[in-house]
């Protein structure tokens, strides 16, 4: 067995060449962590929004709650389920919304976005027990006070407390920013549904949500909607409505990223390849010299593909420790399924760094194959007489 | 004779590894008249190389002056060498030194690419030095279809292209077998007598110096 | 003569050369990819006319004006035409199958929008049957749909199973005009809509405006959002392109990344021939220092690294060139959902030559310098 500092001090020693590769495999790795962790951050981001045992209602076939309607009648009949939790004030833990997209400028560069404005009622802070008021307070119930989603505080033009921000004919004072711990409430406007129904001239709903008193009763509510003709509605876990509103980006990122990263991953182990054909080529002598001492071919290939994998794994190394600094940044992108601004953060997670770490050692693997081949081959009298 | 072609006055070369100063070559002067076949000999690490070195322009003195052809080379700068070497130096090197990309032909037009000629004079020019060592037939070879000697001739071939004043050779025979050795310094001593070339030559081959004019030793940085 | 020395020794190392050119041409290709992608984005903002208005409502895109606007938009000044749209958003069979569908005003819709050719008798058999639609040719191509099918989506925003006969198929003038939009009666929708949900009649989603002159869009954008100043659906008027621009604007952060992505291959590239040419350079030790032995002088030796180097990048370039061409058409077909217009812009050709060269010239300038800084007599001694 060649002893492991043969193969760290040959990496050292081609200090230049070691570190270009290094980077290559490095920046490859960088951009595979961030596409990974961006589809991550996208998906966490709504799949965070909702607890388990609340049930979101839309309309039949609507998909999501910017195209549902639901009239005030066939929300009461809902409102009357037995399967609904009751809360300490003894009234059902059930929320009608509105939700509307609204077109407002952005404070860095003028540009507008959509973004959601949910009207909502007593109940809906009470069912989502992770939105936190973050600075000033709750608005009033029957006034023009709102209160907007962090995400959205800092990026719009009158969304910070005390600002005024204009939208559906009306001026609307913001009291307090909330906190939504990551989830797609962070990139919302919030306010009294009667005042924003009647702003927007909307006189329907646009989502049903109810606590349910057990995660199992989902299907009596889901068959009690199907038994009476007059819902034309559908009942969804509150996770899996919000989980499939990120499909259409998450999987656009996933197929559009991964399938660059393949392809230009062929970069870097081309990179490796060359890199490790030249260290044959250089110490051809020295291989020679081995076997001659009586080192078998398998240790001469193994010795060479330690030395590409110990280059691919400093240089996964390096790309992950960089793509660990895009946690701090923030992302918003239109969610293609809503169609309004969606706020979320890069995450790292398990299985993605185990991803880039299998994908750097992968391409060292392809990388320092054929190399260490070619290197275990060389007869040992045609080696020795290499200058 | 007015002048010698070379002359060598009070040079002296010193390397430095660190901060230790290591001197090569001591104070040395000498001339070299025109016509000349001089082979520099002395054991390994006396400083022949390096005074062979400084004699091309290709390594510049630490102190005195090397006045070639009239001009005093230790006072040039890095460009102006360059183009003094183009003009006045042709250089054969133990390893030959070609190119293994290019043809003979090729390898022996590459110094007249620095000059303003035309094809049609380079090729006249090249098709006559591969003549004159004796390769017109093998024009078009690469380096590896030919053997050592051939190389070398190729490479001489390359060294009188472009008519130098000087043609100097660093062990020109170091690396050939007997018979090959013998042809080559054949060669060089024909151009020597025959076109009058002025020849410097470093060898440690007693026999090489045997077709020299005169022979300098060299010993421990010294003239012996 | 030195530029067959420099093309011989650019591929003295045939594996090395052709490793590097490959991933060169794959890198290149990742490259051109990102660029046609995000420069797909923007095809409806290259494919807007210059002498249309849209005006929509001033809350956004998802809320309706009414009908009624129509006659007074026509008579403000500067106005040749006015016409309006819905957007249906119908899934055919299964949500996954997105494509664009317009609810259109007959008859006038396509004398403002002329970009999609249209026969007469197409336009006749559109005009006179209330469930016609006109699909584009890439669409009709996708399902498979023929003149005289009879096609069922399933509303989104207006509930039910709507049932259309394919009227006809339509073209766009050129290659950068969608052809994959279906184009559908308003007047279907707003018949549907009087007899289930009277209070949803009416409604137009966008309204088209037809400029005399283009130079006057600021004046007449500026009336027509007056008009209707404090009214209770108040408009936003903007240029055609303004109006593309912000759809494009909102994914903004998604095609930030690709572009740094784009950018950040690039720079792979950079390394890997970076890492050639050092490995070429210290190989060639020697022979720089006998040519500059010879008389050669820097900018010879420069020429000559240099020119290597770019003989690979271009090399890899114009295969990645090659390459991307070609994957280009297969995507093309599987990407239309997407991205109606996919083709690659001559800017990316441009680019990707410059930048080959540039980065041949980075690529080669640490070997250049050592090889200049060197000594001759240092040179000559390595035989390697």
């Amino acid at each position: 067995m060649i002893p492991a500092s043969y193969t760290f001090r040959n990496v050292t020693k081609h200090k230049v060449t070691s570190t270009l590769t290094i980077f290559g495999v490095g920046l490859v790795v960088f951009v595979f962590t961030a596409v990974l962790m961006l589809a991550h951050g996208l998906f966490a981001t709504l799949v965070a929004t909702g607890s388990d045992d609340n049930v979101v209602i839309i309309r039949k076939a609507s998909q999501s709650e910017v195209t549902s309607i639901i009239m005030r009648e066939q929300a009461d009949i809902v409102s009357t389920f037995p399967e609904i939790k009751l809360g300490q004030d003894n009234k059902p833990l059930f929320t009608n919304e509105l939700y509307v997209l609204i077109s407002l400028v952005k404070r860095d560069d003028d540009g507008s976005s959509n973004v959601t404005v949910r009207g909502v009622t007593e109940k809906s802070m009470e069912m989502r027990p992770d939105i936190k008021i973050l600075e000033g307070r709750m608005y009033q119930p029957g006034t023009a006070e709102i209160i907007a989603g962090k995400s959205i505080s800092n990026r719009f033009k009158g969304c910070k407390v005390g600002e005024q921000v204009r939208f559906g004919s009306r001026d609307w004072t913001v009291v307090g920013v909330f906190d939504a711990a990551g989830s797609a409430f962070d990139s919302e406007i919030w306010g009294d549904i009667e005042q924003m129904m009647d702003a927007f001239r909307r006189p329907v709903y646009s989502s049903l949500t109810m606590k349910l008193n057990d995660p199992a009763s989902l299907a009596a509510v889901t068959s009690r909607i199907e038994g009476d003709l007059r819902l034309q509605l559908e009942a969804k876990p509150e996770k899996e409505y919000y989980a499939a509103q990120s499909t259409a980006t998450t999987q656009f990122i996933m197929i559009v990223g991964v399938a660059i990263c393949i392809i230009f991953s062929f970069g870097a182990i081309v990179g490796a390849m060359i890199t490790m054909y030249a260290a044959v080529a250089n110490r051809t002598k020295e291989i020679g010299t081995l076997r001659s001492l009586g080192f078998s071919r398998l240790a001469i290939l193994r010795t060479f593909l330690f030395e590409s994998f110990v280059i691919s794994l400093a240089g996964g190394i390096i790309g992950l420790a960089g793509a660990s600094f895009l946690r701090f940044v923030e992302v918003s992108t239109v969610n293609f399924n809503t169609f309004s601004e969606l706020a979320f953060n890069f995450r790292l997670n398990g299985p993605t760094i185990i991803s880039a770490i299998v994908f750097a050692v992968v391409m060292g693997f392809l990388g320092g194959f054929l190399p260490a081949v070619r290197a275990s081959r060389l007869k040992i009298v045609d080696s020795l007489r290499a200058t | 004779m007015a002048q010698a072609l070379v002359q060598v006055r009070g040079v002296s070369k010193s390397y430095y590894r660190d901060s230790l100063e290591i001197p090569v070559l001591r104070n040395i002067s000498f001339d070299i008249p025109e016509g000349e076949f001089l082979a520099l000999m002395g054991p390994s690490g006396s400083g022949k190389t390096t005074l062979l070195n400084l004699i091309s322009g290709i390594d510049q003195p630490s102190g005195g002056d090397l006045v070639v052809a009239g001009e005093n080379i230790a006072r040039m700068s890095e460009g102006q060498l360059a183009k003094w070497r183009s003009q006045h130096i042709g250089l054969v090197f133990q390893f030959y030194n070609l190119l293994p990309v290019l043809t003979a032909f090729e390898n022996v037009e590459l110094p007249l690419l620095l000059y303003k000629l035309s094809k049609a004079d380079r090729r006249k020019r090249v098709e006559t030095a591969l003549t004159i060592v004796g390769l017109g037939d093998r024009m078009d070879h690469y380096p590896r279809q030919l053997s050592g000697g051939q190389e070398q001739r190729v490479a001489i071939a390359r060294a009188i292209v472009t008519d130098p004043t000087l043609l100097l050779a660093d062990e020109p025979t170091g690396d050939l077998d007997k018979v090959s050795a013998e042809e080559i310094m054949t060669l060089l001593s024909r151009l020597n007598k025959e076109f009058n070339k002025t020849i410097v030559m470093v060898t440690h081959d007693p026999r090489a110096a045997e077709k020299a004019h005169s022979i300098r030793n060299l010993d421990k940085g010294e003239l012996a | 003569m030195l530029m067959n020395l420099i093309y011989r020794n650019s591929f003295r190392h045939k594996l090395r050369t052709i490793l590097t050119v490959v991933g060169l041409a794959v890198a290149v290709m990742a490259f051109g990819l990102i660029r046609t992608v995000v420069d797909a984005w923007h095809a409806g903002v290259e494919a807007a006319a210059p002498d249309r208005l849209i005006t929509r409502s001033s809350i956004s895109i998802t809320f309706t004006l009414p009908l009624s606007y129509k006659e007074q938009i026509e008579k403000i000044d500067g106005i040749k035409a006015v016409t309006y749209a819905n957007w249906f958003g119908g899934t055919y069979v299964d949500a996954s199958n997105f494509f664009a569908q317009f609810a259109v005003e007959k008859g006038n819709y396509f004398k403002v929008f002329p970009e999609f050719i249209i026969s007469p008798e197409v336009m006749d058999a559109f005009n006179s049957n209330i469930k016609a639609v006109i699909v584009g040719q890439k669409l009709a191509d996708r399902f498979g749909w023929k003149v005289g099918d009879r096609v069922t989506l399933i509303g989104t925003i207006f509930p039910g199973n709507w049932d259309f006969d394919v009227v006809g198929i339509y073209k766009g003038k050129d290659q950068t005009i969608d052809e994959s939009t279906w184009f559908m009666r308003w007047e279907y929708i707003d018949e549907t809509m009087k007899e289930q949900m009277p209070g949803r009649a009416g409604e137009v989603g966008w309204y088209g405006l037809q400029l005399a002159d283009p130079s006057k869009a600021a004046e007449v954008s500026a009336a027509v959002d007056a008009r209707f100043k404090n009214s209770s659906a108040e408009t936003l008027t903007e240029t055609e392109k303004a109006f593309q621009m912000s759809f494009v604007a909102m994914s903004g952060a998604i095609l930030v990344l690709l572009t740094v992505m784009s950018w950040l291959i690039i720079g792979v590239i950079l390394m890997v021939l970076v890492n050639t040419m050092a490995m070429t350079a210290r190989e060639r030790t020697s022979e720089y220092a006998f040519m500059k032995s010879m008389g050669f002088q820097g900018y010879h030796l420069w020429g000559m690294i240099t020119g290597e180097a770019i003989v690979i990048s271009l090399t890899g370039g114009l295969l990645g060139l090659a390459l991307l061409a070609a994957i280009v058409n297969v995507l093309k077909a599987g990407l239309s959902a997407w991205f109606p217009v996919f083709k690659i812009q001559p800017l990316t050709w441009i680019l990707v030559v410059a930048l080959a060269i540039i980065i041949g010239l980075i690529a080669s300038a640490f070997p250049v310098i050592k090889a200049m800084r060197m000594r001759i007599v240092d040179g000559l001694r390595v035989v390697d």
